[in-house]
């Protein structure tokens, strides 16, 4: 993993003391809500519905013990005891008071952690593959790049005033963890015939109000020349991405107006005159530098085991709900007799990606006493422990059992993202948890639900879209209806790689008729399903009508 | 007079900031030419800059947020300040005109900031070259210096030839 060096740790703590001076200002009056509104909004403070929501950094997902600690330290002293998950890797605390943010972004500091660039019209933070380092599927560990530009994109000088939000997604594996076709620019790391590394490059997909599949720029961009390329793309967002209206400021809109070649022509025409050998070169970085970050990422040490782990066997014949938590929530290591565990913030009735003080506590112990100190967050929001031996893996399941955190779902129906929601929020329009608790608990039966399979339920509580329900395989979207809370549902999204936008179902449903709707969806698929079909691949075959026809027969 | 902060470069690198009494009048299209060195839209400077410059006073060139820098590249020797307008803070085009300004036209006499500029910009800006700035939130001098020098190191490398953090890990 990598560590902060001295320069990495003074950027923080002067980061920290000129929030500090800032939020001092504000709190003595020398500055209104409305000139303190940009200087927070840089370190990622909100103010929400009831209180401050401070979003804290966390890049490319990765986060070891202490980090994990130190955030329910903050959970238990500043916020409510819980700290809530994002869908961009992220960690929010939403019960904050402004006088506590100085002290909190220094304890966040002394474990190399921050809230910089966590919102703002700017490079945010980069998210990457939670199974980097463990998965024998990926080209090259995407972590090494998504901490090269963690540092480029932090305070860049010229692109930190963009028209809007810019995010960065990273994977190496085909299957792709990151919704990286979603993104403001997507890469997937790529080998030429030659053996050569280099990108894939998609610019401008995204959510919210227009929903786009980011186009490939480039089907293979030298490794070597990834900052040079990303400077031309912002640069031509820069100067030419819409700033009359902030919904269409995003540069998937810029990239449909101009369409992909125009885009592309005028991305590839600045590259070339910041190229290597041009006055204007020097953006890319030093292969010394990327060898030193690459060196920080090593390969662990792995034990020799076998690849059948009788301990691991043994507990699954005994023990049925052990034996389910490994069908769904273990997935293959890249090195024998170990583990990837997945742990599954979604357990029913809960806050989808909320976890306790406690059981971030629970996690760190289990990290370090079998996970080689590793964390990940996945964008689903969940929590991966990669590296864990299968002889450990009854060991790490009774604990987390024991707090809470053994629910074994991933990628089933109850594994929804929803987003924080009229609860919370001052943009939505409808509640989006309360929905998530109601399908979850509805599909409770755990052999039910292992029976649907993999199914993806994503939940926004009002157009921007948080809650990612346009690459739902079922997408509910809360809209108001003079006052009213109603719910528009959309089928075969996918922010996978095999990425779509969802169809529309019909109208909306009021929030009474969601859970049943949903019910009413997964009967009909269950009947329309032909071997081994995912929910998505059915609705694929079939398209929408039968799905339609069930559910509004049913409402009517 | 009306002042501005100017930043000058010593030969060492060293910036400093000192707050200058400011020659240039800044004159809007439909105003009259006033004697002097004036400060005038590029519409403007495009239907009579050649006019201006043969009058042997200094000419300046206010650049819109939307307007591109490259229709300056030919004059640019002759101009002495391109003013870069903020209309509000949050419209950053003027740091990617700064930086072609510097980086690619070679441009060598003033980049002033001007509109809502406020010092919480004061970094991005000098990063991105400019050197010269008409503040609209009352900050000083003083709190320029301090807004420039909060962070010890940067991890880019860009137009002020500051050493990006991976410069300074390879020495």
């Amino acid at each position: 993993m990598y560590r902060y060096d001295t320069i990495d740790k003074q950027m923080l703590a002067d980061r920290s003391a000129e929030f500090r001076e800032q939020v001092s200002r504000r709190l003595a009056g020398d500055i209104t809500e409305d000139q303190f509104k940009m200087l927070r909004l840089m370190n990622g403070l909100y103010l929400q519905l009831h209180a401050y929501m401070l979003r804290v950094a966390i890049p490319y997902g990765s986060l070891n013990p202490t980090q994990l600690r130190k955030l329910a330290w903050i959970a238990r002293t500043y916020d409510k005891g819980y700290g809530h998950f994002t869908t961009r890797q992220n960690l929010q605390f939403h019960w904050i008071k402004l006088a506590d943010t100085p002290d909190i972004l220094d304890h966040l500091a002394s474990v190399d952690m921050h809230a910089i660039q966590t919102s703002g019209n700017c490079i945010r933070n980069i998210t990457a593959d939670p199974y980097a380092g463990a998965t024998a599927e990926e080209i090259d560990d995407p972590r090494v790049w998504a901490e090269a530009m963690r540092q480029w994109s932090t305070l860049h000088p010229e692109f930190s005033f963009l028209p809007r939000k810019f995010k960065i997604a990273i994977t190496a594996a085909p299957k792709d963890r990151t919704a990286a076709k979603v993104h403001d620019v997507g890469l997937v790391v790529r080998r030429a015939r030659d053996g050569q590394m280099g990108f894939e490059v998609m610019v401008g997909g995204g959510m919210g109000r227009t929903p786009y599949i980011g186009p490939t720029i480039r089907e293979f961009l030298p490794a070597n020349r990834l900052f040079s390329y990303l400077e031309a793309i912002l640069r031509v967002y820069n100067r030419h991405g819409r700033r009359d209206n902030s919904y269409k400021a995003r540069i998937k809109i810029l990239v449909a107006a101009l369409g992909r070649e125009e885009f592309t022509r005028q991305v590839e025409a600045e590259w070339e005159k910041v190229g290597p050998n041009t006055a204007e070169g020097g953006v890319d970085l030093p292969d010394t530098e990327l060898a030193r970050i690459r060196g920080a990422f090593a390969p662990m040490t792995f034990d020799a085991l076998p690849a059948v782990s009788e301990r691991y066997e043994r507990a699954k014949a005994a023990d049925p709900a052990f034996a389910r938590f490994v069908r769904n929530n273990i997935k293959p290591h890249k090195k024998a007799g170990y583990g990837i565990v997945e742990i599954s913030l979604k357990t029913v009735g809960e806050t989808p990606g909320d976890a306790s003080a406690e059981q971030m506590d629970a996690v760190a112990d289990l990290a370090e006493r079998y996970g080689q100190d590793d964390i990940r967050v996945t964008h689903e929001q969940n929590l991966v422990l990669p590296h864990v031996r299968l002889d450990d893996i009854p060991a790490v399941f009774a604990r987390l059992q024991a707090t809470g955190l053994a629910s074994a779902n991933i990628n089933l129906i109850s594994d929804i993202i929803a987003c924080p929601g009229l609860d919370y929020c001052a943009l939505a329009n409808a509640r989006s948890i309360s929905v998530a608790q109601h399908i979850a608990g509805r599909f409770a039966d755990a052999e039910r639900a292992e029976r649907v399979g993999e199914l993806k339920i994503k939940i926004s509580g009002c157009i921007n879209a948080c809650g990612h329900h346009h690459v739902g395989h079922i997408g509910i979207l809360g809209v108001d209806k003079k006052g009213e809370e109603f719910y528009q549902l959309t089928l075969g999204g996918s922010g996978a790689e095999d990425a779509a936008v969802g169809t529309a179902l019909g109208p909306a449903l009021p929030y009474d008729k969601v859970v049943d709707a949903v019910d009413t969806l997964v009967e009909t698929y269950l009947r329309e399903r032909q071997d081994g079909e995912r929910f998505l691949d059915t609705f694929r075959r079939t398209g929408v009508a039968p799905f339609k026809e069930a559910v509004y027969a049913d409402v009517h | 007079m009306p002042t501005f902060i100017r930043l000058a470069q010593s030969e060492e690198g060293e910036g400093a900031f000192s707050l200058a009494e400011d020659p240039f009048t800044n004159v809007t299209d439909d105003e009259a030419l006033p004697p002097g060195d004036v400060i005038v839209s590029l519409t403007r400077f495009q239907a009579d800059g050649e006019a201006l410059l043969s009058e042997g006073r200094k000419v300046g060139v206010r650049v819109a947020s939307g307007e591109e820098v490259e229709a300056l590249a030919y004059d640019l020797p002759q101009i002495a300040v391109v003013a870069l307008e903020f209309p509000k803070y949050r419209d950053g085009r003027a740091y990617t005109s700064a930086r072609l300004l510097s980086d690619r036209l070679n441009f060598k006499g003033e980049v002033r900031a001007v509109g809502d500029v406020l010092r919480m910009q004061a970094g991005f800006m000098v990063r991105c070259g400019f050197n010269a700035f008409e503040p609209a939130d009352g900050s000083t001098v003083e709190d320029w210096e301090r807004a420039t020098q909060r962070f010890r190191h940067v991890y880019q490398r860009s137009s002020d030839g500051r050493p990006a953090a991976y410069a300074e890990r390879g020495e």
